[in-house]
């Protein structure tokens, strides 16, 4: 496999050393901007080859971590620089290298002043996304995760919309206040567990009062992120008022970090927590799916209407996670790559014509397919991924988690596919009110259609969008022996710590 | 040390060197005169520091025995905190040569009066006596009260040289009069003995004429590192003093006294940890409470800083609080972190300004980013360092203090650290909202002196990279807390 190369650390620190050169390159203003739009765009371009390297030499029979690499970092204590991948974090690794060079392809010409910047918050964004999912230990986990606010902070409150400072205040607030209870969780597990290496603490078998504590303290920081009703009202603001490739990567990956953390921390760690609360999971996310589905059907902002439609979507991933069954895990995983493309093209889509027009009223639009049919096809792939077709990724991961929810319970499967129901109604809606229909709205008129740059952009996703949904193997099958082994590490926690209460 | 032939001086070499210099460059000052002689008299003290720093290296780890009659001890604890204060002390004077120069204050005594302060700084470090302690922390304070009113035509600049002084001596009196009282019960003022003495206390625990003596040099202690309650006088000597003058207050002399603070506590205080654990565990919850609450509607910049070295001592109290190795280790490794973030951040705010003016104001920072993006980006890298956030150096120095207060099973000062860097970031993201998300009604100026942009540079690569490289810093630490809890 890998060798003794350190392909992780290349594909995790090479948009920093991006970042930093887009740093040090001097001139004038108009070269830097075009220099690091450039730089930008290769470096993130080598880093996404980079890692289809990693799928292409992935061990998908085992659910051994690979690609593991193991440095000293702090003496004096244990916690050491440890990266590796297994089947669970590889494609949300291939997922944040994938979407990075078509955010900044996105914001070629969107963003003017000032690109350098711009730029270098995007490529160490890239760096901090990457690093978290290849982490294998706790702490370098959690600089990652905290490191993400900074340029996230900085994207959405410099070049986003009228009430980006606002938004940008509740984005960090939010997401801090909930991860550092994680950070005394992480503080407690070192002193019990006496190390910060991820697969030992798998394997520790923690108090079962004292797993109620930390579980409920990593909930604090991933339902923030996820996000999970009723913490979620971070994130339509966020969207709303970030730039295009800011809501893409908000939308695409860091929503997944929430997820991610579930199955990587709570589920394994804390086996016994996380049966005890999962009715609580199964009801806020229940109510995530009904209540935001119909919030987003009542929207008049585009982007505020995917951005509920996300904490609906995402609250299939939860459900889906926590039923702890191989189809209901799958199901959730997948649901998240699906959502990750499916509702960033959808944010990309709003600003193909926020950028013509710069309004992000439904009202403002109509009859779009007379004079943009390309867009119309686009726009439509993606709403059918959202709503969940037969034939696109969206299907796929909705009805495994189904099929995992009803084994849970069948009320659980029948609250969760009513919102199947209700998300097929707002996307509907929205593409009717903003494609058909006539095109009476004069300054709709003088519309372009997309241009071959947007193309570009948006042919790589629709590929993606059809190929998950038409051959889920290619990305199953990697999963698989990971999903597994954690159900496997789950029952054995589960064993463990009822063994440990009968004594 | 066995054939030396100065054999009980050479731990204090370092000490004595910078004693006869001082004296040797007051002499220059005064005889030799001249317009330039203030840049020469600085120069010639930081080049007097970087002797000083070399003989702490050489002679400061040695020997761990006291001696001068056991007043003054050395080992690696007072050698890592020595460089730490002369490294602090130096920059000061560095970056303060274009201000005073523009301001017209420039005076030979200035560097000299650091000088001293700093001489102090290090006796109350390698202290091993009550009586040697006040000695060096007052040797410390009166000249720091010279200084701080060094701009004696300016009204602020005399006010807070005056507060300062006031506050200062009441301070130094609960302090003595502490001192007095442990002595009292004791029946000795030397570090080792108290420590023999309070050892075989027995079961009937400390009097409580011991308990109030310490409870006197806790307050008095706590006035110098301007810990909540006796933080009144913080705000006001930073926002009066020159700035060049608050840089200076804000690292070295708060260096020095966490770590006489946590040398007092760890030392001949151990054993009455129970006691005095409570009490530092308020202190340290009130400081970062007010440290971060107060800070927020602040629109003056240095008694912004002000407010954040509240919150930071807080943070510092909880490590000493735990009164753990990792507690020890997790205060050093914090005041090398608090030591770049700081010098750095007032690196910028000595450039802040409007047509050759300086300006303190927050708001006069909008749209810096644009006007210079060079200093926008080093204070972003100072702010969210002070902020706690990962993967910046300032998370390393909170990681460490809260895991050491964990470690020792004090949950809620963790909680409440955690919550109130939370709070506290609420203020340093508004001054980066400032600098990045607003226009500039009337722009900074570009020019920066060279000085302060590579003092910034240096601090911010230090505060940025920190995580790639923590070995050598937190390896001191870690040794100089080994030794010190011995």
């Amino acid at each position: 496999m890998g060798g003794d190369f350190p392909i992780l650390s290349l594909v995790t620190f090479l948009p920093l050393a991006g970042a930093i050169f887009i740093l040090l390159t001097p001139g004038e203003e108009e070269v830097v901007a075009r220099n690091s739009r450039w730089v930008a765009l290769w470096t993130s371009g080598i880093t996404f080859a980079l890692s289809l390297l990693l799928w292409v030499e992935f061990d998908a029979t085992t659910a051994d971590f690979q690609f593991v690499e193991d440095v000293d970092w702090i003496p004096g204590t244990d916690i050491r620089y440890k990266m590796g991948i297994d089947g669970i974090s590889l494609f949300f690794v291939l997922l944040s290298t994938f979407l990075t060079p078509i955010c900044i392809l996105s914001s070629w010409e969107a963003v003017k002043t000032p690109v350098r910047e711009y730029m270098l918050a995007f490529l160490v964004l890239e760096t901090m996304m990457v690093g978290m999912f290849c982490a294998l230990d706790i702490f370098v986990f959690y600089i990652f995760f905290e490191g993400v606010l900074i340029p996230m902070f900085l994207i959405i409150g410099v070049w986003g919309g009228a009430r980006r400072v606002y938004a940008a205040f509740k984005f960090f607030l939010y997401t801090l206040a909930g991860s550092v209870l994680m950070l005394i969780a992480i503080m407690v597990m070192y002193f019990q567990a006496g190390t910060t290496d991820i697969p030992t603490l798998m394997a520790h078998p923690f108090d079962p009062e004292v797993q109620r504590w930390l579980w409920l303290a990593f909930f604090a920081s991933f339902a923030v992120k996820v996000p999970m009703w009723p913490v979620h009202t971070w994130l339509p603001d966020a969207h709303v008022e970030a730039p295009t490739a800011g809501s893409v990567i908000l939308a695409g990956v860091l929503l997944k970090m929430g997820g991610y953390g579930f199955l990587r921390f709570s589920i394994p760690m804390f086996p016994e927590a996380s049966v005890f609360f999962a009715p609580l999971v199964f009801t806020l996310s229940a109510i995530a799916i009904i209540y935001t589905s119909l919030v987003a059907l009542a929207q008049e902002d585009m982007k505020k209407l995917i951005a509920y439609s996300s904490v609906a979507h995402m609250g299939f991933v939860t459900i889906g996670m926590f039923t702890l069954n191989q189809q209901g895990i799958e199901g959730s995983i997948f649901q998240m790559l699906s959502h990750g493309i499916v509702s960033g093209a959808l944010f990309l889509c709003v600003g193909v014509v926020y950028d013509r027009l710069h309004t992000r009223d439904i009202s403002a639009y109509g009859g779009l397919v007379n004079r943009m049919p390309r867009y119309a096809f686009v726009f439509m792939i993606f709403t059918m991924g959202s709503v969940g077709l037969p034939g696109t990724s969206g299907f796929v991961g909705e009805f495994l988690v189904l099929m995992g929810a009803f084994e849970a319970s069948t009320w659980l499967a029948f609250f969760a596919a009513t919102g199947v129901i209700l998300g097929a109604v707002y996307m509907l809606y929205l593409y009717r009110r903003i494609i058909f229909g006539a095109l009476e709205k004069e300054n709709l008129k003088s519309m372009l259609d997309l241009s071959p740059r947007e193309i570009a952009i948006f042919a790589p996703l629709i590929i993606l969008v059809l190929w998950m949904g038409i051959y889920p193997s290619s990305f199953l099958d990697p999963i698989a022996p990971s999903v597994d082994n954690l159900i496997a590490q789950h029952g054995a926690g589960l064993e463990r710590s009822t063994a440990l209460v009968s004594r | 040390m066995e054939a030396n032939t100065l054999p009980v001086m050479a731990p204090a070499i370092p000490e004595m060197f910078l004693a006869v210099a001082g004296m040797a460059l007051l002499m220059i000052g005064v005889f030799r005169g001249g317009p330039r002689i203030m840049s020469e008299i600085a120069y010639m003290t930081v080049g007097v520091f970087a002797v000083t720093a070399i003989l702490v290296l050489i002679y400061g780890g040695t020997s761990e025995e006291p001696v001068f009659f056991d007043l003054f001890a050395v080992g690696p604890f007072a050698q890592f905190t020595k460089i730490l204060i002369l490294g602090g002390s130096g920059l000061a004077i560095i970056m303060s040569l274009d201000w005073l120069k523009a301001e017209r204050v420039d005076r030979f005594e200035f560097p000299v009066l650091i000088l001293f302060a700093t001489l102090g700084m290090m006796m109350m470090v390698s202290a091993n006596d009550l009586i040697a302690l006040y000695v060096g922390l007052e040797l410390q304070s009166l000249s720091l009260y010279v200084v701080a009113s060094i701009q004696r035509d300016s009204l602020r600049s005399t006010e807070a040289g005056l507060k300062y002084f006031v506050l200062g001596a009441l301070s130094s009196g609960m302090l003595l009069y502490g001192c007095s009282l442990v002595y009292g019960f004791a029946g000795t003022t030397e570090f080792t003995k108290l420590a023999e003495v309070f050892a075989a206390l027995g079961p009937a625990g400390p009097s409580i004429g011991l308990i109030f003596g310490i409870v006197f040099l806790i307050a008095g202690l706590a006035f110098k590192i301007s810990a909540v309650p006796f933080h009144m006088w913080t705000p006001d000597v930073y926002e009066g003093a020159p700035t060049p003058v608050t840089a200076l207050f804000a690292v070295a002399p708060k260096v020095a006294a966490v770590a006489l603070f946590l040398q007092t506590m760890i030392g001949p205080f151990m054993e009455l940890k129970g006691e005095w654990q409570q009490i530092l565990s308020l202190v340290a919850i009130l400081s970062m409470a007010l440290g971060a609450l107060a800070a927020i509607v602040q629109t003056n910049i240095k008694r912004l800083m002000a407010y954040s070295s509240i919150g930071h001592m807080g943070y510092l109290l909880v490590g000493i609080a735990a009164g753990n190795e990792q507690g020890v280790m997790g205060v050093l490794v914090y005041l090398a972190v608090y030591l770049f973030m700081n010098v750095g951040m007032f690196a910028c705010i000595l450039s802040m300004r409007q047509g050759g003016r300086a300006v303190e104001g927050i708001q006069d920072l909008a749209g810096l980013s644009k006007s210079n993006p060079a200093m926008a980006l080093a204070l972003l890298v100072f702010l969210f360092s002070m902020a706690g956030i990962p993967p910046l150096a300032g998370f390393f120095g909170k990681y460490y203090v809260f895991a050491a207060a964990v470690a020792e099973g004090l949950y809620i000062l963790a909680v409440v650290g955690i919550l109130t860097s939370v709070i506290g970031a609420f203020y340093y993201l508004r001054i980066v909202k400032i600098m990045y998300f607003d226009d500039a009604v009337e722009p900074l100026d570009r020019t920066m002196a060279p000085v302060q942009r590579w003092v910034m540079t240096v601090a911010g690569v230090i505060t940025l990279f920190f995580f790639a490289m923590p070995g050598p810093i937190v390896d001191m630490a870690q040794t100089a807390a080994k030794t010190l809890l011995g």
